[in-house]
């Protein structure tokens, strides 16, 4: 059974990473799961994807292109990002808009961590992804992934609202391939997923090989 | 003229060995021995009220010190002193906190990047990075692999360090608590939505009645001064834009016009119309969106979406010449980077007549209504003589009946040719902070109107050599920003890299008076004065 990750407001055809979500879709299947459960998970990751609620996090720039999108003329309600949330309590999503500095990144860990799970990382804009203009800075993180575990980059300075929008896009159909009951996609259990998650970010040098001097 | 020689004979009276240098715009050189004694005759007997700019400076062989830009609100003298301490390891020198209010922010500042002790700066901790940060990241010596990436919870000082001078020349290390035992703290921010943006109080409460407000800066210090410090002069320009970035256009412009002032170019009538009609755009802009939050903050919904469907005009209009939405890239060092697009004159005119009548909507929906007139009448009041002495600038100050147009006082582009009104209101309260933008809209609208017809022909960019030197010497231009004065300080050596480029941050004089507005208010108006105050926290932080 094929799981259905289309976006009704996009045709499957048009989104740029379809392999990546191919993959998701087989490993999903080559897990297995019998057919109730599997009918149920589609029922539950479908509504799931189409009411993300995001946290109210905006350290700069990209912020205010966050409130754009938020107002009328992109308003991302359309797609199911209804209410942003104040409390990280009640959020299913952080969109990290904005640069992330070294005061700042045990902050952003603890807003992390105060999320219930199941919960995703958006990367918006040069900054969250890699330091972005700022990455040679003594104050600046380079790169949010180094804190936390991210689903989706969505590069730019700042992104277009579009682009944010296709971001959005592609963390609902990464919501939709995953299944919801029997513990997370990965077919391990949810303490090893956890510790992988930690060990991941707190590995990762090969971010150090690229250098981004010279501005836009 | 007469007025600088004079200062000169009265400086040189306190001590002679104060000497004038003239490298680029020229500056006091000051003993710090008689510095205090200075700066007293500037603030008391010169009339010099307003701390423009204070910038800490590490001179390499002559030390660490500060240089201070005065200016005389009554007459518009303008006068920049310096003093310096030799002893690197220990540098310090005399606070000057109690005469202008706004050197206790900027103060800790210069101690938080150079590690300059200032006597008698009664609260001397650090102001944006971590109390726990080893060294001080703007000398020149700074090593960058002192402070890794830290994960640990910072846990900030209840107290504040103070020093004082004993009588045989050494220092003392005071500290104070800065709140009492049985005070009720609470904290609002790093994360809250109305602290619009990453800014933290520490606020003490009696019932709901706030007693005392510690702001906590730098959760978004990105170190763009030191960055600017390796970058050529072309690439620092970047910068700009991303730090006030409702007045990405403004800033931008105060750098190259500083730059272009450093090189002696003088640019084309065309170039200075078109810089003159972006700023004013952006501002309407920045208003819009302040008025925006403003409502949202206080429940106004529909008001954010009003002003988001308005700015989003402005954006268009921006976007086709610059091709950008918000960081716009727009100025370059002698020009634009672009030329306006055919249709920039009709479109700017189209939104000129589509936006007069809808301001009268906000007016309608916002201004008039019983609840926001409530909260805003009255509340969060700010004293002129505070707003100078905090230079709090911008629309803040104008509400408080300060006449600081820096387009008005040291007209730049074509400010001093166009007719406009400043906007001086006289409560302080946080409902004359409103309107005060308000009616800026108009006045922006007006100047936009009177240049759009006849942008004359001419270079969008003149003939600048691809590698830009600076003589040397220092200089400081500022420009009227979406929020008060943006001015931009940059010393060169010669080279093809700034020694030092300071932004004067708009927003850290607003922050820097919460503490004295909010006192004795509910918490609840706490809102609506950070609200009206208007700061865009990576602007203070920078
Ligand atoms: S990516 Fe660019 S626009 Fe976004 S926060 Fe960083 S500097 Fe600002």
């Amino acid at each position: 059974m094929k799981r259905n990750v289309n976006i009704k407001s996009m045709k499957y055809e048009d989104f740029n990473d379809n392999e990546y979500i191919e993959n998701m879709l087989r490993e999903l299947r080559e897990n297995g799961t019998n057919v109730i459960v599997g009918c149920l998970d589609e029922v539950i990751e479908w509504g799931r994807s189409n009411s993300l609620w995001p946290l109210t996090f905006a350290t700069s720039c990209c912020g205010i292109e966050f409130m754009a999108i938020g107002a009328a003329r992109y308003d991302f309600a359309r797609f199911g990002f209804e209410v942003a949330r104040s409390s990280p309590r009640q959020a299913d999503f952080i969109m990290v808009a904005g640069t992330i500095t070294h005061k700042m990144a045990p902050v952003l860990k603890r807003l992390y961590d105060q999320m219930a799970d199941p919960k995703y990382v958006v990367a918006t804009g040069g900054c969250a992804i890699s330091g972005g203009p700022f990455k040679k800075s003594y104050h600046v993180v380079d790169g949010v992934d180094k804190i936390i575990p991210v689903d989706v980059y969505i590069p730019g300075c700042p992104p277009r609202p579009e682009a944010m929008l296709y971001g959005l896009m592609q963390l609902q159909r990464k919501v939709k391939a995953e299944r919801f009951l029997g513990g997370l996609n990965k077919g391990i259990s949810e303490k090893e997923y956890e510790r992988q998650m930690r060990a991941d970010t707190n590995t990762a040098e090969d971010y150090k090989e690229y250098d981004e001097s010279g501005l836009a | 003229m007469d007025n600088k020689i004079d200062i000169k004979a009265r400086i040189a009276a306190i001590d002679p060995a104060a000497v004038w240098s003239d490298a680029g715009d020229g500056m006091f050189r000051i003993p710090v021995s008689s510095f205090r004694e200075t700066a007293e005759m500037l603030r008391k007997e010169a009339g010099f009220d307003f701390l423009r700019s204070l910038t800490g400076m590490d001179w390499g062989e002559e030390g660490l010190g500060c240089v201070y830009h005065l200016e005389n609100t009554s007459t518009g003298g303008t006068i920049t002193v310096s003093t310096a301490d030799k002893d690197r390891e220990n540098a310090a020198l005399p606070s000057v906190q109690d005469l202008w209010k706004g050197a206790n922010f900027n103060e800790r500042e210069a101690y938080d990047f150079f590690g300059i002790k200032f006597i008698g700066h009664p609260d001397l901790r650090r102001l944006f990075l971590r109390d726990d940060w080893k060294g001080h990241p703007l000398r020149k010596d700074y090593d960058m692999a002192l402070n890794p990436l830290n994960m640990k919870n910072e846990v900030s000082d209840d107290d504040a360090p103070s020093y004082e001078m004993t009588p045989d020349g050494s220092y003392i290390l005071k500290r104070h608590p800065l709140f009492e035992e049985e005070e009720y703290v609470i904290n609002i921010g790093p994360q809250h939505p109305a602290t619009h943006g990453v800014l933290r109080f520490q606020v003490s409460l009696e019932g709901e009645t706030i007693k005392k407000i510690d702001a906590h800066c730098g959760y978004i210090h990105r170190g763009i001064e030191k960055l600017c410090e390796s970058s050529t002069y072309p690439q620092t320009l970047g910068f700009t834009d991303r730090l006030d970035y409702l007045g990405a256009m403004q800033n931008r412009h105060a750098l190259c016009m500083c730059i272009e002032k450093a090189m002696g170019l003088e640019v084309s009538e065309r170039i200075q119309y078109i810089r003159t009609i972006m700023d004013e755009l952006q501002r309407i802009d920045s208003h819009l969106l302040f008025t925006s939050c403003l409502a949202q903050d206080m429940g106004a919904l529909e008001v954010f979406f009003l002003g988001f469907r308005d700015r989003e005009k402005v954006l268009d209009i921006l976007e086709e010449t610059t091709g950008g939405r918000l960081i716009q890239t727009y100025n370059t060092i002698g020009g634009v980077q672009a030329d306006i697009h055919p249709d920039f004159v009709r479109k700017v005119k189209e939104f000129i007549s589509y936006m007069r009548p809808k301001l009268k909507e906000y007016h309608e929906i916002f201004t008039g209504n019983v609840i926001a007139r409530e909260r805003l009448i009255g509340t969060g009041k700010l004293s002129r003589e505070d707003a100078i002495s905090f230079g709090a600038t911008g629309g803040t100050g104008r509400a408080s009946g300060w006449a600081c147009d820096v387009r008005k006082r040291h007209p730049y582009a074509m400010y001093g040719k166009v007719d406009f009104e400043e906007i001086v209101l006289g409560n302080g309260d946080c409902f004359d902070r409103y309107m005060v933008r308000m009616k800026e809209i108009e006045q922006s609208m007006n100047i936009i109107a009177q240049l759009i017809d006849n942008i004359p022909e001419g270079e969008y960019q003149m003939k600048v050599k691809p590698l830009i030197k600076l003589p040397e010497g220092s200089w400081y231009s500022a420009v009227e920003g979406s929020r008060g004065e943006f001015g931009v300080f940059i010393e060169s050596r010669g080279d093809r890299y700034p020694y030092r480029v300071k932004f004067r941050s708009t927003g850290l004089p607003l922050v820097s008076c919460v503490d004295t507005i909010a006192r004795n208010v509910k918490i609840a108006d706490l809102i609506a004065i950070g609200g009206t105050l208007d700061y865009v926290i990576p602007d203070i932080d920078r």
